[in-house]
């Protein structure tokens, strides 16, 4: 199934509910699609609308192959990504959400769903500062526990320091 | 020292304390494994065969405790840094830190980015910097053998705190 068909699925299965279809960047000179086509889901019917790609049989959704995060300081949001693909029919799906670009910024955990979904969620809070309701441990992955701010927001500052380690380095040349 | 030369037999050498003593500890410069990225390889590749740093008598320790040598090979994180400190540490003295490759010289091709230590000299004192990204084994042979160079010059019965007081 192609995503413009599983949006058409979807849209029967959840009405009143937008899900909005966006084609695929293409390129500029030959019009062929290069990027991949997404359906942006509202945040509160994310979960459910996951389980329903995983658990009805047409969509199998078996893989949760990517959970990731765009900071847009232009639009004023977040973006959450997910990537699915289906072992069975093998066909994959990009489904987005917004969320308000702020330190509330939340959305409720798919680890019920995909258990890979902890570490996923667990980068992107570490990297964004995203919450995920209701995940089993939230705390950062990569960086270490004590690291202030959230470094690939656009408006992340560096500290002066970390534990008494400057992270700047004068330059030779000037 | 000369007359009593001509009359020892020639199995006899004479030398200072001191050269013998340097001659010793650079001919036996154990290093500790501390690879961390790509010049952990290339630093693998040093030990190898090919180009032996054994037949300087230098070998491969697994424990800080046998090393004398910190080769920091690779990218230094914020996270690794509280680590290296501890391992620097916990070397015997007399010790020697060789920085390997660009990211650990001055954090290299990643300085910009929020995690990497701007240069493994912010943290422990380093004796040899070695550049490249990352060196070849040739070039971080020499920069050992400029360690033990280094060695060889010290007065090392001349303790290092009665020197400060």
């Amino acid at each position: 199934m192609t995503s413009e068909q599983i949006q058409k699925k979807l849209a029967e299965f959840y009405k009143g509910v937008a899900i909005e279809f966006v084609a695929g960047a293409k390129n500029p000179v030959t019009q062929a699609q290069t990027g991949d086509s997404c359906l942006i889901v509202p945040a509160d019917k994310i979960k459910d609308i996951c389980k329903t790609l995983k658990t009805i049989d047409q969509f199998a959704f078996d893989c949760l192959s990517s959970l990731t995060a765009v900071d847009r300081p232009k639009e004023n949001r977040f973006e959450v990504v997910y990537h699915l693909f289906s072992y069975k029919h093998k066909h994959t799906v990009v489904l987005k959400v917004f969320l308000p670009r702020d330190e509330t910024a939340h959305v409720e955990t798919l680890e019920s769903l995909w258990s890979c979904a902890n570490w996923l969620e667990r980068e992107v809070y570490d990297l964004f500062g995203i919450k995920f309701d209701n995940h089993s441990d939230l705390r950062r992955i990569m960086l270490p526990d004590d690291w202030v701010g959230h470094p690939l927001r656009k408006d992340y500052k560096e500290q002066e320091d970390y534990h008494g380690i400057s992270t700047t380095r004068p330059s030779l040349l000037s | 020292m000369l007359t009593l030369k001509n009359q020892l037999p020639a199995s006899v050498i004479t030398t200072k304390v001191d050269d013998l003593l340097n001659w010793g500890r650079a001919s036996s410069l154990w290093y500790m494994l501390f690879g961390l990225a790509c010049c952990g390889i290339e630093m693998m590749q040093t030990g190898g065969p090919r180009a032996d740093l054994d037949r300087f008598g230098s070998v491969p320790r697994a424990s800080p405790r046998q090393s004398d040598l910190m080769i920091v090979a690779g990218t230094l994180t914020y996270k690794m840094a509280l680590r290296t400190k501890v391992l620097y540490d916990q070397m015997p003295e007399p010790k020697y830190v060789l920085s390997m490759g660009s990211c650990a010289n001055c954090g290299g091709l990643f300085q910009p980015a929020y995690s990497v230590v701007k240069g493994v000299d912010k943290i422990i004192p380093v004796d040899v910097y070695v550049p490249g990204c990352p060196p070849r084994p040739e070039a971080l042979t020499e920069g050992l053998l400029k360690i033990q160079e280094k060695m060889r010059r010290e007065k090392f019965l001349v303790r290092k705190d009665s020197l400060v007081a």
